[in-house]
């Protein structure tokens, strides 16, 4: 279709006198345009990735295939960037490439109907979610490292040796976090809530205080540090949380934490009476197993655990997870999943290729968005978002109401101009109008344009601008009348004449909107594209079809001596 | 036959000390209350930050909002009615809170939707639309705007030097630079900020007044043509005596859709449309009263030699 208006738009007008035969062709290109373009925005049968009641189905809709853009249908748009405040990434675009492919098959099992994943540049990751309004879930989905590990939790101890010596690098560094005098009381209460373990500690921690000096025994660590249920388990109180973890971020204690293993945070808090606490697992740095070896995981309700997600290792994995276990019978095996511990199972009896993960008390969402990026495989980048937009459905809506009245009124207003000023030569303008707008949105339908907002206003713009080459036709037609010229040779000379202002000025507006194009964003293409189908139809509409209209009519009404224009 | 100032005979080139003095007038008028009132304000496409549209059930207090959010450590957040009286925009546009979408650009509409949740009970409110914007995004775009701007000069330059002269490419541009002034001096009049929506409003004024100039200048072209004895000065005027029917009528239909999307075409397009109205005013003005005296003034300063068009006779003339 976009082929056929271009080659149209280009055509040179003939200069001689037209006959019945170009004058036939003249309409049968009109009627094959005509045809073209209601073929093209003809409501048609699509099929569309749908997921229902959580599952995914193949479903037909039939609409008419003009794409609207987010800001007019409602969703979610994305921009994310490689975050490398954690660390540096040497390759950007060739890590993004990797996560390109993750991202996409997590959102495509999303269940999102018309999803846009695409790389822009070198250094971005664009993400569109039409209909989606959850904001936060969908950057969970499209973030999450979804990076698992399975580690033996530690059974040596290794902090509680580790503590004093850390304790005294903090108070020789004269280290101070601000809510740091809160700890003591915090520290008292769970004592009371927690006799039986702070017992068991006292007892782990005698043996470990060779080479504690007396006052370390009272620094953060020692005081907010309690032991938990199981090796390698601690319990922090939630107050005292953001004071360690600020701590366990220093350089200085990070240096002093035990060689070979890695001190990680539960994910949930655990509710003792009226005490929360955090759990702070201390587990051996070498993997037993991770997430590579995944090849499935489903989401489940079970009614004692709740949520959780069953996954399942290919054979490879199964073999290895399988001799693993079974050498670790009775101790505990921590899911580490992005850093955080999901749980710390005690392994009972060696375990093959399946196994669970527990969602704590988190809904069956969770658990599901969860299996998803499990399957999806992990990010090989930490992503971050760099510009997140989100509009309601109901905004979109009001805004196609708005832009559909505005288009109305002004189509009338237009209207209503041309045939007062041009009586029947205005007609025939309104007539090419009207073929305009049908080409236009033809077009739009043709490139696969997105129609945004901005776009809309475009349109809109282009109705009152559509008609101004037919305004210097007539103008033209007018003067070479005034200068008695006849009818016929009048519109010939009318039409020949206001060419090259009508092609220098719409070429001009092209080249700028060309240059919008390049240099705007998301909207404001959408404005330029629309921009520039307008001008090519309006070109198209007022100078071929308008002529086509006049020539009709010229040879019905042979020999007319006067124009109505 | 209806006609509007047909076969008029004004002498529009004599009024060119007028129109200068009356853009002098209103640039000085725009610029003076950038002056007084603070420098243009950019959207958040452009500065980063966030914004969050809401649609409340009920009118709020705003003074409760406000200390919702600074409760909430979001100081200095605007909080603005958009339309309707439940409807309201908070934006959140300062350097520190800019800074801290460095690492997720939504963690303050996170933080603000949830603020105003607890204060006003969930259901209270509904997001219609959230924007969040990282620093290095913002700065990235408004290089693009620059560039697409003085891009869109060029190539228009290269075009008219292509299919008239550099003379006539000239005149153009420097009309349309008026153009671009006095638009930005309107918008601070009406206090419109800045956004990727205004620049593609101010790229769109560009070519319709590329489009109103040119068509003077193509007449101008025909008239040198036609007519070689003739100063240039009275080819001017006459040419756009010849147009101004159709500049009329143009305009008549243009202002009419601007018009249509001003009053029916919603909130957020409204400063598009405002721009592009008064852009459809200047963009005529410029084209009649500021490309044709450049035109002239160019033609004086460097009269072109041995040219078919002798258009240097009338140069002297």
């Amino acid at each position: 279709v976009c082929r056929v208006l271009f080659e149209v738009s280009q055509a040179p007008f003939p200069q001689a006198f037209v006959g019945m035969q170009t004058l036939k062709s003249r309409v049968l290109v009109i009627v094959a345009l005509v045809a073209m373009s209601g073929w093209a925005l003809f409501p048609r049968t699509e099929v569309v990735r749908v997921k229902r009641d959580g599952v995914f189905v193949l479903d037909t809709v039939k609409r008419v295939p003009l794409k609207r853009g987010l800001d007019l249908q409602g969703g979610m748009h994305l921009t994310l960037e490689v975050d490398q405040s954690k660390q540096a990434v040497a390759d950007v675009s060739d890590a993004l490439d990797r996560a390109l492919k993750v991202v996409r098959t997590r959102i495509d099992e999303f269940g999102v109907a018309e999803p846009v994943v695409q790389k822009v540049g070198t250094d971005r990751i664009i993400v569109e979610l039409p209909g989606i309004s959850d904001q936060q879930r969908a950057e969970e989905v499209v973030q999450k490292a979804a990076f698992l590990r399975f580690q033996i939790t530690d059974e040596s101890q290794a902090l509680e040796k580790a503590i004093p010596r850390i304790d005294g690098i903090i108070k020789a560094k004269g280290i101070t976090v601000a809510a740091a005098p809160a700890s003591t009381d915090t520290a008292s209460a769970a004592a009371c809530g927690l006799t039986a373990l702070m017992q068991r500690a006292d007892s782990a921690a005698a043996p470990a205080g060779d080479s504690a000096a007396p006052t370390a025994s009272e620094g953060p660590f020692r005081r907010a540090i309690l032991p938990g249920q199981m090796p390698g388990q601690y319990l922090v109180a939630s107050r005292d949380y953001a004071t360690i973890e600020a701590l366990l971020q220093r350089p200085e204690v990070q240096e002093a934490l035990p060689p070979g293993k890695d001190v990680r945070w539960g994910v949930d808090s655990i509710l003792n009476g009226t005490d929360a606490y955090r759990a702070l697992y201390v587990l051996d740095s070498r993997a037993i197993i991770d997430g590579t070896y995944l090849v499935n995981a489903t989401p489940a309700q079970d009614p004692l655990e709740g949520a959780k997600v069953d996954f399942q290792f290919n054979n490879e994995g199964g073999r290895r997870f399988r001799s693993e276990t079974g050498r670790h019978i009775g101790d505990n095996m921590a899911i580490v999943l992005d850093d955080k511990v999901m749980s710390a199972p005690t392994i009972q009896s060696a375990i093959g290729a399946r196994g669970q993960i527990t969602m704590g008390g988190r809904d069956l969402q969770a658990a599901q968005d969860l299996a998803l990026v499990l399957r999806a495989g992990a990010l090989p980048v930490p992503l971050k978002v760099a510009d997140g937009r989100q509009i309601s459905a109901t905004l979109g809506e009001d805004s196609i109401d708005a832009g559909i009245r505005a288009a109305v009124v002004a189509v009338v207003a237009v209207v209503l101009i041309m045939v007062v000023y041009y009586r029947f030569s205005g007609l025939l303008a309104v007539g090419a109008l009207a073929l305009y707008v049908l080409f236009t949105l033809a077009t739009l339908a043709g490139f696969d344009a997105v129609l945004t907002l901005p776009g809309l206003a475009g349109f809109v713009l282009s109705i009152g601008i559509a008609v101004d080459a037919n305004v210097l036709i007539f103008e033209r037609i007018r003067e070479e009348l005034d200068h008695g010229k006849a009818v016929r040779t009048a519109v010939e000379e009318g039409f020949k004449h206001a060419m090259s202002a009508i092609i220098d000025s719409n070429v001009s507006t092209i080249l700028t909107a060309a240059v919008l194009y390049q240099y705007g964003s998301g909207p404001v293409k959408g404005f330029a594209v629309t921009l520039v189908a307008g001008i090519v139809a309006s070109m198209v509409s007022s100078i071929f079809v308008t002529k086509t209209f006049f020539l009709v009519w010229l040879q019905r009404a042979r020999g007319q001596q006067t124009l109505s224009i | 036959m209806l006609r509007l100032l047909h076969g008029t005979k004004i002498d529009f080139i004599r009024h060119w000390r007028t129109a200068v003095i009356v853009t002098v007038a209103f640039v000085a008028l725009g610029f003076g209350s950038a002056a007084m009132n603070g420098w243009y304000k950019y959207a958040i496409e452009f500065t980063g930050g966030t914004l969050l549209q809401l649609r409340f059930q009920q009118a709020p207090d705003i003074a409760r909002v406000r200390s919702t959010l600074e409760r909430a450590g979001i100081p200095g957040a605007e909080i603005a009615q958009f339309g309707s009286a439940t409807e309201y925009t908070v934006r959140a546009q300062e350097e520190a809170q800019v800074a801290a979408q460095a690492d997720g650009a939504s963690g303050v509409a996170r933080k603000i939707s949830a603020a105003l949740e607890a204060e006003f009970g969930s259901g209270a409110f509904t997001i219609e639309r959230t924007e969040a914007v990282g620093p290095r995004v913002g700065a990235e775009l408004r290089r693009g705007a620059v560039i697409a701007v003085l891009f869109s000069f060029l190539v228009t330059l290269a075009y008219l030097a292509w299919r008239f002269e550099w003379r006539f490419g000239v005149a153009a541009v420097i009309a349309t630079a008026h153009d671009i002034i006095a638009t930005l001096a309107f918008m601070k009049l009406l206090d419109l900020e800045i956004s990727l929506t205004a620049i593609a409003a101010l790229l769109t004024v560009i070519g319709y007044s590329l489009n109103d100039t040119i068509i003077i200048f193509d007449r101008v072209r025909e008239n040198l043509r036609r007519n070689r004895r003739e100063p240039l000065y009275d080819t001017l005027n006459r040419s756009v005596n010849e147009t101004l029917p159709r500049s009329i009528l143009t305009h008549a239909t243009t202002i009419a859709a601007t018009m249509a999307l001003l009053v029916l075409g919603g909130e957020v397009i409204r400063p598009f449309a405002w721009i592009m109205t008064f852009g459809i005013f200047t963009g005529t003005f410029s084209s009649i009263y500021v490309a044709s005296p450049i035109l002239l003034w160019v033609e004086s300063r460097w009269p072109r030699q041995g040219d078919a068009r002798v258009a240097a006779q009338s140069a002297r003339a």
